[in-house]
């Protein structure tokens, strides 16, 4: 069986630079260690992981922008290294945070020139882009030059431009990078409705925004360092934490010697992040039972600290995170 | 194949669209890209003026002063825009589509050719009215084969160019500019290319604006022929040559360059 998207021990390495004891070898960055993903025609797919994880790296090899260091991506069963004009009749690709297009065109002639891109003809490509303004109420902007566009229209026109040719695949770099929370919710029920009308459409969407993740994706790989840890559903990657119990705590002092937390008997996992405006800090606990929770308020009793509240949740995809790569999403964005 | 065809010419429109539009959307360009280069033309013609050098040479400044446009084009139009492109972001949405590369160039040369021709239409008609050019056309045919050639040839060394736009970025400009002002010496742009002798005019001649000039020259003024620096046919043969050259050398170019920024990551690297 083929499917959608196929990657076999898909590997990427950058040079970073000359090592500064004289050798001539560069010294390597793994931007993608042997990943293996399939993803099933109609699905659609989330590479979860923090900035740095290797998200943009394997969309940019699939939508045959980069060339892997060492394994195959297919795409429709096509080779990706081997045959990029094949894959590209079948593809399309949206960027978060993209400024793409030209300023003195309107948002409706930018959508046009790029629907040309793929043969449309300008009538279909016409009147779908109208469709498109419509059901992200941009309607009134489409004769507006881009240049005087804010950041959220011009990044709708931008997903407008990844929907307008209808390609069997699109690929979503971190669509809602940037985005208030209207537009964000705006641009997810695009996404989800385009996938559900036809059902032989995929998505494969990065993003670092566990709701997002969470809401949109049939299934979710979580990647972190070039590695994929886990891959599953969104509901069965929960469920692997079931038995843990999964703790949230408000303090009010940023805490120090925090790795000390991880050596307390019945810590699975902790993450935090601190809020310099408030002063506060959040910690997440994964334990293996409630029976452990005293032993770590204790524990921030004696670091001076006072707990502000404290509850016991449903575990979510950053519990999953947190629990297979011992730190938070926000963590990581934060370094 | 009738598809792909079908998909690239959308594509050549498409890309050229945003060009002929922005001319008439900012028509302040005409300006700046038609008015001031008729002043640097007419300091030449009034060098020769003041020389007393012969009737012709003020059509010969004319002529290249006209030429220019298309040099300029080619070099800062089609050449850097990949760089340009690149750093808009622009540049991997093109790479990502199902079209040729050089459909995309070809678009951009259609929307600059109509910039630049009408830049040079300006200087030539202008400057001719202005300084009373005697013409004495030999051959129309063949003067309108040279200008057709000239311009294959000069974007398609665009084209070739851009290659290295698309993967050096910033250092890529710097060698661009390092030749915009040679090439004014090499190809003659004001002055017969024979004064620079027969050896220096030859190898001169591998850039296309060298023997368009000197061809259009031969065929366009009085005593041009006296001027000129190898046969017209010969000319129009070595322009041929070049137009093939340039077309295939890109088209390879910019293959090995997209492979190769594939390779090294450099394809959509912004900011280099």
């Amino acid at each position: 069986m083929s499917y959608a998207i196929e990657t076999l021990d898909l590997t990427r390495t950058f040079k970073k630079g000359k090592k500064k004891n004289n050798s001539k070898q560069p010294e390597l960055i793994m931007a993608l260690d042997k990943v293996n993903l399939t993803i099933n025609s109609g699905e659609l797919f989330g590479v979860l992981g923090p900035n740095g994880a290797g998200k943009t790296t394997l969309i940019k090899i699939l939508s045959t922008l980069l060339l892997p260091t060492s394994g195959i991506g297919l795409v429709d069963g096509i080779d990706v290294a081997k045959y990029p004009e094949k894959v590209r009749k079948k593809i399309n690709m949206v960027s978060g945070g993209e400024h793409s297009g030209y300023g003195i065109l309107t948002v409706r002639e930018n959508l046009w020139m790029f629907s040309q891109l793929y043969g449309m003809q300008t009538k279909v490509a016409l009147q779908r882009i109208d469709e498109l303004t419509k059901l992200l109420g941009m309607q009134e902007y489409s004769r507006l030059k881009i240049s005087k566009l804010s950041t959220g229209m011009r990044q709708k026109m931008n997903i407008i431009r990844g929907f307008v040719c209808d390609p069997q695949i699109l690929f979503l770099d971190e669509p809602t990078l940037g985005l208030d929370v209207q537009i964000s919710r705006e641009v997810r029920k695009l996404i989800k409705s385009w996938v559900k009308e036809k059902k032989e459409k995929t998505v494969l969407l990065t993003t670092h925004y566990m709701a997002e993740a969470e809401e949109l994706c049939d299934r979710v790989a979580i990647i972190d360092n070039g590695k994929v840890l886990a891959c599953d559903s969104p509901s069965n990657l929960k469920t692997s934490l079931k038995q843990d119990a999964v703790f949230h705590i408000e303090v009010n002092l940023m805490l120090e010697n925090l790795d000390r937390f991880n050596q307390i008997s019945g810590v699975r996992k902790f993450a935090y992040e601190h809020k310099p405006n408030t002063g506060r800090t959040d910690l997440k606990f994964i334990l293996e039972s409630d029976s452990y929770i005293a032993a770590v308020t204790e524990a921030i009793g004696n670091n001076g600290s006072k707990i502000l509240s404290l509850s016991k949740t449903e575990p979510t995809l950053e519990d999953v995170f947190v629990s297979l790569c011992g730190r938070g999403l926000e963590d990581e964005n934060r370094a | 194949m009738k598809t792909e065809l079908r998909t690239n010419l959308k594509a050549i429109f498409g890309r050229a669209y945003v060009r002929l539009v922005g001319a008439h959307r900012e028509p302040s360009w005409l300006a700046s890209e038609a008015l001031l280069p008729l002043l640097s033309t007419a300091s030449f013609v009034y060098v020769y003026k003041a020389l007393k050098a012969p009737e012709e040479y003020t059509g010969f400044v004319i002529l290249g002063g006209a030429m220019t446009a298309y040099w300029i084009n080619v070099l800062w139009s089609m050449a850097a825009q990949f760089y340009w492109e690149k750093e808009m972001g622009n540049l991997q949405l093109y790479l990502v589509a199902p079209i040729s590369r050089m459909a995309i160039l070809l678009g951009m040369a259609t929307g600059g050719f109509y910039l630049a021709s009408t830049r040079a239409i300006f200087v030539f008609v202008v400057g001719s009215l202005i300084f009373k050019v005697n013409f004495a056309v030999i051959s129309l045919g063949k003067l309108a084969l040279i200008f057709f050639l000239t311009q294959v040839a000069l974007y398609g060394l665009g084209m070739m160019f851009s290659s290295l736009f698309m993967l050096f970025g910033r250092e890529a400009w710097h060698t661009t500019n390092l030749f915009q002002e040679p090439i004014y010496l090499l190809s003659g742009f004001f002055f017969p290319v024979r004064s620079l002798g027969m050896t220096v005019g030859l190898v001169a001649s591998l850039i296309p604006l060298t023997l368009g000039l000197d061809g259009m020259r031969q065929l366009a003024f009085k005593g041009g022929r006296e001027l000129g620096l190898l046969n017209v046919n010969l000319e129009i043969y070595g322009l041929a040559v070049l137009s093939v050259l340039f077309l295939i050398a890109a088209h390879y170019a910019l293959k090995y360059m997209e492979n190769m920024g594939k390779k090294e990551g450099r394809l959509t690297l912004r900011w280099q």
